[in-house]
């Protein structure tokens, strides 16, 4: 019993001493480094707001638990600097296989913020709060400096003027995808890398982790089908859609972008349809809407025309051309918007047809240009030889 | 102040002593040529940007004037006007030639209708042209306005049928087979494309800047000819006119100034226009 006495009081001395002395020590550190402006020699900020500092997400930690190396007073000019990863090891380890590997140019405190006030992620104070990221990303990745030098896309202004941009920035809205939604925060793979959220093939069901309805539409059709089955040819999210300077869907602007995009692949496709109305005023851009390519051929779940589930199966047409055209009926779907007057064995009558307005514009232009042609030179020569103007006071 | 006196007899003998003008056409014909020249460089305006849809300057065009809901607006608006004005004109024409039986609309000297001397005239012209023979002597309409009538007549009908079905599409098709509706872009096209390239090259030059009318035939604007105007361009009509005794009865008034200024700067206008349109449909024809 005498025996547990002293071992328990011996404890509780101990605990007291040990308590009492960091406590002591946070604030023998702040003797000095409570002091607005402190820089060391390097001229690094060397101060710390102690209420800051409470209140962060580390604010009860004592120094020397970070400042491991400091163990009294006067300490060196020069101290090793502190090492997150000796709690943090899952995020260090996940950063040393990232694309920002290289400790010296990314250290923890450049996406955190400054040491001594770093607040939890669901924080508004924090560099990585939801609505903060790209601010912080873009630090870097919104630097053409920065961009030229490591050869990076300048994303940033990309970003922030896209639809997650303006929700994110103008909205506030937390479900806002910012860069960590896509490219995740401390392994972040180039998209080269097979295992990288924007790897080529992975993009679908990173796009999905949101857009959960639009992936399961997009992997039931033809492109996404494509894509599963390891053909990265066919486009994925970010080729119809780009990566960081998404547009409203509805925009005049994404309208006028994206049928090229589609013609990128589908070159036949889109020089027939680029001889009709459709395109003739689809491109002149404005605020009327023209069908585009997935006005008619659905733009995530596209089916070919042999699939009775497609908006272009026969059976189908009428409602699909229906969506503008009001009162289309059998005879009107015949229409062939990818018609090729060009082509004598597929679009024979209007082969013709063109070719008949062809001669007829060919020749009656040729033989009114000789007509007028010599016309002019005769009036101009008798009007000089013979003075004669034809008793008009034009001349 | 008889010095002033005199100055203003001088001035009065010169325009008494000045030529005699004839009439023309009415003033309905020219209000006629005045809705068709403006509705058509309206379409020419509008369609361009829509037939060549893949060139800057339609684009910049387009975008100017607020996107094609702009175009397709302004395109339709001077479909509509010339339509109606090509229904009062067929109106006036049936009425003119069955309902009042007047003589000449149908055939004849006076009539739009081609005939021998069209042949005969087309041939001779052409023989004139090259220095083997003497310029025919043209009657109220010549050829080549026989031709830009008849090239308008059945451009409007075409034009305006094709153009008609693609506005009412799904009208259409009530009666007109599918393929029907991808042959009537290619018709509107193609003969848009002939009339602009026709009027504002063959009809400009023919008409109104060829030596003799340079820069523009005034004719059409004003109603009224000079004498010697009248007499050396259309030879036969003045012949037949003073042997029928009527030529008095086509004097008219010499046109006001304000009348030829305005006419001036409206014709030269819709000329300029006219080859801006033509430089770009060329060059954007040749890119194709």
């Amino acid at each position: 019993m005498k025996t547990a006495s002293i071992i328990a009081l011996t404890l509780w001395t101990l605990l007291v001493a040990a308590t009492r002395g960091q406590a002591q020590a946070n604030a023998d550190c702040l003797t000095c480094h409570a002091e607005a402006g402190m820089q060391d020699a390097a001229g690094h900020s060397i101060s710390v707001d102690e209420h800051k500092f409470g209140d962060s997400i580390h604010g009860s930690l004592k120094c020397a638990d970070c400042h491991a190396t400091i163990k009294e007073y006067p300490h060196p000019d020069k101290v090793t600097p502190v090492k997150c990863d000796t709690c943090h090891t899952d995020e260090a380890a996940g950063l040393a296989g990232s694309v920002h590997a290289a400790r010296a140019d990314h250290p923890c405190t450049s996406c955190h913020g400054d040491a001594h006030s770093i607040f939890p992620k669901g924080d508004a104070r924090s560099a990585v709060y939801p609505l903060n990221i790209p601010r912080t990303c873009g630090n870097c990745h919104g630097n053409e400096g920065m961009a030229k030098k490591h050869g990076l896309p300048s994303v940033y202004p990309l970003y922030i003027d896209s639809i997650h941009g303006f929700a994110l920035s103008k909205e506030g809205l937390l479900v806002a995808a910012s860069c960590t939604s896509c490219h995740g925060s401390h392994h972040i793979l180039s998209r080269n890398d097979p295992q990288s959220p924007t790897y080529k093939a992975n993009i679908p069901k990173t796009c999905g982790n949101c857009h959960a309805g639009i992936d399961a539409d997009y992997e039931g059709g033809v492109h996404g089908m494509a894509v599963a089955r390891g053909n990265l040819k066919a486009p994925v999210c970010t080729d119809c859609h780009t990566a960081h300077a998404i547009l409203q869907p509805t925009a005049s602007a994404f309208r006028m972008q994206s049928t090229p995009i589609c013609g990128s692949c589908h070159q036949d496709k889109l020089s027939t349809y680029r001889d009709t109305f459709h395109s003739q005023l689809g491109s002149l851009g404005g605020y009327v809407q023209t069908a585009r390519c997935w006005d008619c051929h659905e733009a995530h779940q596209i089916l070919p025309a042999s699939n009775p589930r497609s908006p272009i199966n026969k059976a189908n047409l009428v409602k699909t051309c229906s969506a503008c055209h009001a009162g289309a009926n059998a005879s009107f779907v015949q229409y062939q918007p990818h018609a090729n007057a060009r082509n004598r064995k597929l679009n024979p009558a209007l082969y013709f047809i063109r070719m008949f307005m062809n001669l007829l514009l060919a020749g009656t232009l040729t033989f009114f240009v000789i007509h007028t042609i010599l016309w002019l030179i005769r009036s101009r020569y008798d009007q000089i030889k013979k003075k004669s103007a034809e008793g008009g006071s034009h001349a | 102040m008889p010095d002033l006196e005199q100055a203003a007899d001088e001035t009065r003998e010169q325009t008494h002593a000045g030529e005699r003008y004839f009439m023309r056409f009415t003033r309905a014909q020219r209000y006629l040529h005045a809705v068709l020249f403006t509705t058509f460089l309206g379409l020419a305006a509008t369609g361009l940007p829509m037939r060549f849809s893949e060139s800057a300057w339609a684009r910049r065009f387009a975008s100017g004037v607020g996107g094609f809901g702009a175009i397709i607006f302004f395109h339709k608006l001077c479909a509509v006007v010339l339509t109606l004005a090509f229904a009062v004109h067929v109106k006036d024409i049936l009425t003119r030639g069955l309902v009042h039986r007047e003589k000449g609309v149908f055939w004849g000297a006076t009539s739009m209708v081609g005939n021998w001397k069209d042949v005969k005239d087309l041939f001779g012209h052409l023989r004139w042209f090259v220095g083997l023979g003497k310029k025919p002597k043209f009657e109220r309409y010549a050829y080549w306005e026989k031709f830009d009538y008849w090239a308008v007549f059945w451009g409007m009908i075409v034009i305006g049928f094709s153009g008609y079905a693609m506005w009412f599409a799904p009208f259409f098709a009530r009666f007109l087979p599918g393929w029907a509706l991808n042959a009537v872009l290619v018709i509107h096209s193609e003969e848009g494309l002939l009339a602009i390239l026709f009027i504002f090259s063959i009809h400009f030059v023919n008409t109104h800047l060829r030596p003799g009318s340079f820069p523009m035939d005034m004719v059409i604007f004003t109603g009224v000819e000079s004498e010697e105007e009248f007499k050396n361009k259309r030879p036969e009509e003045y012949k037949r006119v003073a042997s029928e005794g009527k030529l008095e009865t086509r004097i008219a008034e010499k046109p006001a100034i304000w009348l030829v200024n305005f006419s001036r700067v409206v014709g030269s206008l819709a000329i300029l226009i006219g080859l801006v349109l033509l430089v770009l449909t060329l060059s954007a024809y040749i890119r194709e």
